[in-house]
């Protein structure tokens, strides 16, 4: 598929305030992007015309149950059916911040067999508090995750996060197991990693949010639901990294554009 | 004889009796009706009766007392004064807004007419700002208070059809460590309403989707009874989207949340001092704020405006609906009927006048031409909000309102918008403060990190970081700096995707000048907000003034209020930077006494090009360190002095005809490229700046005090920390300092170091080593007090 003819569908809900970022990025990639109302797709239920289905950050109907909740739900009702056949297709749907919590709750992500019918992970309160701030994420994916082939393997991008519940974890008494099960199905995507490269194993800040093994993004079991909390968008231009003002010349771009345009590249790739 | 008896009519609604009452029985009825009228405005209600010889309704008597609050009117700022020198015929015309007036800038698009002020960004789009203060409110519920604070002034913003890009806030508190025991009653600890009001303005910016990108946070013991929440906000619109013209016939529309019984007389309460009944009799007049209904009524409102639907807008603030609709309607010479049964409530049997004057949040009243309200309605059900047609715009300059069928109140705008003008003395009398006598300290690197740690100087990272301000993909320079996250002087943001073109938004704000001296303690702040903007190449700037004062009616209060203003006019003026907004907060006393005299001072910059955007760490070891301009002894209310508990006399004065000249050689090095770094000189002086310099940028720096141009033989102490104006600090690439001094001759300039290999801050005179200090131990010091991490 050339590049221009790829469509991307950005969703968004009271709440959701990512979307122009999302956009103003895809966009730059030379793609087709449309920001529509999740209200009218309820009604159109027309997902199957796009390539790419974004959920953005944000506070979707202002999170108040449980970030992502009452979306996912309503979503869930409403064109559950039609998000089952579009991640069935292969396409690719991705989930930031709010859209990650939102995939975790409707059951795509980690999705290990298939949509699970209820949460197999959450993305709970953070013992901090809300914090926006940059951190250093590691793409952790040995090659299973499509959408990521276009990042190099084990690069270390700098992008920032802002979200007060983010903190990836698993069931208690099953951690272990669903950590075995997020390795032997390549379903890590990143990790938050300090300076040198280690990881902090849940230290702050280099780990924003007290996360599970330092999660900072999974995909599902066949790789083309991706969700992670950092926000890609955010670290799109140059202009937008934290020390830009350091650097002489250099690319134009920032680390975020790694991610997002990988994701177009395999659909273009792939069709 | 009884004055107030309820109407035989349907509704609830009650007939008052003015006429020919006497002084007696108008305080008497003021006070059954809660109003925060005086006695002389009261009077000039009970003449307008007579007139007409009829009774008033109630509905008809809480206009005139929202209408008429200074809140609504700013009485003290249109007032007259009289001074030793003479009488002012209006604070505001004559010293803030005059500016603009005697400049007559081509690139004003819109000052002082509207809810926010309006500059041309390019030829196509315009940025619109707004700063308001949310101080009562604050003060008696922090989170609700500061959090609708937020949403108001965001609500400004979008009364301009704009699009709000971005949030300010800059708050003040008592000392955090205050002993609660000597707190008076209904005084709340300092710490519980900073965590509040943190928690507040984060949990309503972050959901709403607006970064917030400057800001500032104070302590001083006369914030302990008043504290202080200025919010701000930053909008963008095309020039062509501004349509204010409304025409007769008109449709009013309601649109957002629902009407409720919070915020019933919120402005009165905004106009009086706190007390230790404030909570009991004020609670009600704090709103309840939803940040959704604001974040979907932003989109709606966007759509509206970009179709160009409407013909006029303005926000639901104090007064509510009566002050919207009487405003609009007195503004376009027309008249207006309300059907205000109409309005969606958030319980039933809400009275009229309570629906008439609720301030409930995130409420916008739309102007529509009649074709056009099918297509708008039809926007606000796509966003899912609810929107209802309420009236329309008539001729004759009556406002009547009606509650099923029945009218309940019938308002000549005429005499509602005259209301008796205030007419206020002053007494000021200069303090006297004896200049301390001490010697200069042996361990300057002990008093550094000291310095570093006072909660003004101190790292903000713990609040900063409450608050998104990556949102929008749009923040070029961000309040905290690179990973060691430093104190940038200015936040930059580019508004537009296929321009280079940015704005650049910085503050001042000074919470001890004041006590010594109003006059320069408003001359300094508007220095600082300048000089931080010209600090990230910042040009073109323009002014916002909001004033936190005590009550006007005190003749010494109001004193030092009209030196402030004045030294606004002065300095403005001589800087060509007028002022384009502004908002007074007066009345801030409470049982421990007036607010610290506080001005905050907003600038609004342009910078040709985001990509020559100046931050304010060192970069290059071995470039050359500058001073720009004079250091004199003026350590009055320096935190240098504070640090001994001490306030001295000698406030920071400025020299405002050759400062700004300064200014503008050093914009012209920052576009020819020679600047690495440039950082202001504010709280702690040259030290401290020098130490936020090589920390953030993670190098050495060494730096002489015999180079510092001084104006007399200074202390080696007194040059480090003094805080005078007119100063900032400039890294220079060795290969550029022939062109940079060339660049600068004529202003005060001198070389005084150069960045270093070594991880640490020397600081020598002629004889000896003054400061050494490693990066680390400064960090540290001014990282961690307020709770940040290392």
């Amino acid at each position: 598929m050339r590049r221009h003819e790829i469509k991307i569908l950005i969703m968004r809900a009271p709440g959701t305030n990512c979307d122009t970022e999302t956009y103003r990025s895809f966009k730059n990639l030379g793609v087709q992007v449309s920001v529509i109302h999740t209200q009218k797709i309820f009604k159109e239920k027309n997902l199957l015309d796009y390539d790419i289905i974004i959920f953005p950050g944000g506070f979707s109907y202002g999170d108040y149950v449980r970030s992502g909740a009452i979306w996912a739900k309503e979503c869930e009702y409403k064109i559950g059916t039609e998000l089952s056949k579009f991640v069935e297709s292969g396409r690719p749907v991705i989930g930031i911040c709010n859209g990650f919590q939102m995939l975790v709750e409707m059951g795509f992500l980690p999705g290990f067999q298939g949509k699970s019918k209820y949460p197999e992970a959450a993305l709970g309160n953070n013992s901090y508090g809300y914090q926006c701030r940059w951190v250093r994420i590691r793409n952790v994916n040995k090659g299973m995750c499509p959408l990521l082939k276009g990042v190099p393997r084990n690069m270390i991008l700098r992008i920032p996060v802002a979200h007060g519940e983010g903190r990836f974890l698993f069931p208690k008494d099953k951690q272990d197991a669903y950590l075995e099960k997020l390795y032997e199905n390549d379903q890590l995507a990143f990790r938050y990693v300090k300076a040198d490269g280690s990881f902090p194993e849940g230290e702050p800040w280099d780990n924003p949010n007290g996360s599970f093994h330092d999660i900072a993004g999974i995909c599902n079991r066949e790789g083309n639901v991706l969700g992670l909390m950092p926000h890609p968008e955010r670290a799109y231009f140059k202009w937008l990294m934290p020390d830009w003002t350091r650097e002489e010349g250099g690319p134009e771009f920032g680390d975020g554009r790694y991610i997002l345009e990988s994701i177009v590249k395999y659909v273009e790739k792939k069709n | 004889m009884l004055r107030i008896v309820r109407s035989p009519r349907k509704s609830e609604v009650y007939s008052i009796n003015l006429r020919r009452a006497s002084d007696e029985e108008l305080k008497q009825i003021a006070k059954q009706l809660g109003l925060g009228l005086s006695l002389e405005e009261v009077r000039a209600i009970r003449d307008h009766y007579d007139s007409i010889n009829r009774d008033a309704t109630d509905v008809e008597l809480q206009t005139y007392d929202q209408t008429w609050s200074e809140h609504c009117f700013h009485k003290t700022f249109k007032g007259l004064i009289e001074t030793p020198e003479g009488v002012i015929d209006g604070l505001l015309k004559t010293y803030i807004k005059r500016v603009a007036d005697e400049m007559k800038p081509g690139w004003c698009f819109s000052i002082f007419e509207d809810n926010a002020g309006i500059v041309d960004l390019d030829d196509e789009y315009a940025v619109a700002i707004k700063v308001e203060t949310h101080n009562h409110p604050s003060a008696i519920e922090p989170f609700g208070g500061a959090a609708t604070g937020i949403g108001g002034v965001i609500r400004d913003i979008l009364g301009v059809w704009a699009e709000p890009i971005a949030c300010t806030d800059v708050l003040c508190f008592g000392p955090l460590d205050v002993d609660y025991i000597s707190l008076p009653e209904g005084i709340k600890h300092p710490s519980y309403l900073f965590s509040g009001v943190v928690e507040g303005i984060g949990s309503y910016g972050n959901s709403v989707g607006i970064p917030t990108v400057n800001g500032a946070v104070y302590f001083d013991e006369d914030y302990t009874g008043n504290i202080v929440v200025y919010a701000g906000c930053i909008g963008i619109l095309k020039k062509s989207q501004y349509i204010k013209k409304v025409e007769l016939g008109d449709c009013i529309i309601l649109a957002g949340g629902r009407t409720g019984l919070d915020g019933i007389h919120g402005v009165t309460f905004a106009s009086t001092e706190l007390t230790e009944k404030s909570e009991m009799i004020s609670r009600p007049a704090v709103q309840i704020g939803n940040p959704i209904e604001e974040e979907k009524l932003k989109r709606a409102i966007k759509q509206i405006s970009d179709e160009h639907l409407g013909s006029a807008i303005t926000d639901l603030g104090g007064g509510g609906i009566s002050c919207a609709v009487c405003e609009t309607a007195d503004k376009f010479m027309l008249g207006a009927e309300v059907q205000i049964d109409k309005v969606p409530l958030k319980y039933p049997r809400m009275r009229p006048w309570e629906i008439w004057i609720s301030e409930s949040q995130e409420r916008m009243l739309l102007s529509v031409p009649a074709e056009n309200v099918e297509r708008v309605l039809q926007i606000f059900e796509d966003e899912q909000v609810e929107a209802t047609v309420i009236g329309k715009y008539l001729e004759n300059r009556l406002v009547k309102v009606y509650y099923e069928d029945e009218l309940v109140a019938e308002l000549d705008l005429e005499d509602l918008f005259n209301p008796p003008r205030s007419r206020r003395k002053t007494f000021w009398k200069p303090q006297k403060i004896d200049e301390p006598n001490f010697s200069q300290p042996d361990d300057l690197s002990a008093i550094l990190n000291r310095l570093l740690s006072a909660p003004n100087i101190a790292s903000k990272e713990t609040v900063v970081r409450r608050y998104d301000h990556e949102v929008k993909g749009c923040t070029v320079i961000k309040p905290l700096q690179g990973w060691r996250a430093g104190p940038n002087d200015a936040a930059v943001l580019k508004p537009l995707d296929d321009s280079w073109r940015g704005i650049s938004i910085s503050s001042g704000m000074n919470p001890r000048f004041g006590k010594i001296d109003p006059y320069w303690m408003a001359a300094s702040v508007i220095d600082e907000a300048v000089r931080n903007n010209i600090a990230v190449g910042g040009r073109r700037i323009s002014l916002l003034d909001n004033f936190t004062w005590g009550n006007p009616e005190r003749e010494d209060r109001l004193g030092g209020l009209v030196l402030a203003c004045r030294a606004c006019y002065y300095v403005a003026k001589a800087y060509e930077m007028p002022f384009i907004s502004g908002k007074d907060s007066l009345y801030n006393e409470s049982p421990l006494g007036p607010v610290a005299p506080t001005l905050l001072i907003t600038a609004l910059g342009i910078l040709p090009d985001v990509r020559k955007a100046i931050t304010m760490d060192l970069k290059s070891i071995g470039d050359s360190i500058y001073l720009i301009g004079i250091t004199r002894k003026e350590l009055g209310g320096s935190e240098y002095y504070h640090l001994f508990n001490l306030l001295g006399g000698s406030v920071p004065k400025l020299d405002a005809a050759s400062v700004p000249e300064s200014y503008r050689k050093l914009s012209a090095a920052i576009d020819e490229g020679l600047v690495k770094a440039c950082h202001d000189l504010s709280e702690g002086g040259l030290a401290v700046a020098a130490a936020e310099m090589a920390f953030t940028g993670d190098l050495g720096l060494e730096i002489s005090v015999d180079s510092v141009i001084a104006e007399e033989k200074l202390r080696d102490d007194f040059i480090l920390f003094s805080e005078s104006n007119g100063r900032l600090l400039v890294e220079v690439p060795k290969r550029y300092k022939e062109k940079f001094e060339e660049l600068m001759k004529g202003s005060h300039v001198s070389e005084i170091g150069w960045v270093t290999k070594g991880k640490s801050l020397v600081v020598r005179n002629r004889s000896r080593i003054l400061i050494d200090s490693a990066l680390e131990e400064l960090y540290t010091s001014w990282k961690t007090p307020l709770g940040g991490s290392r």
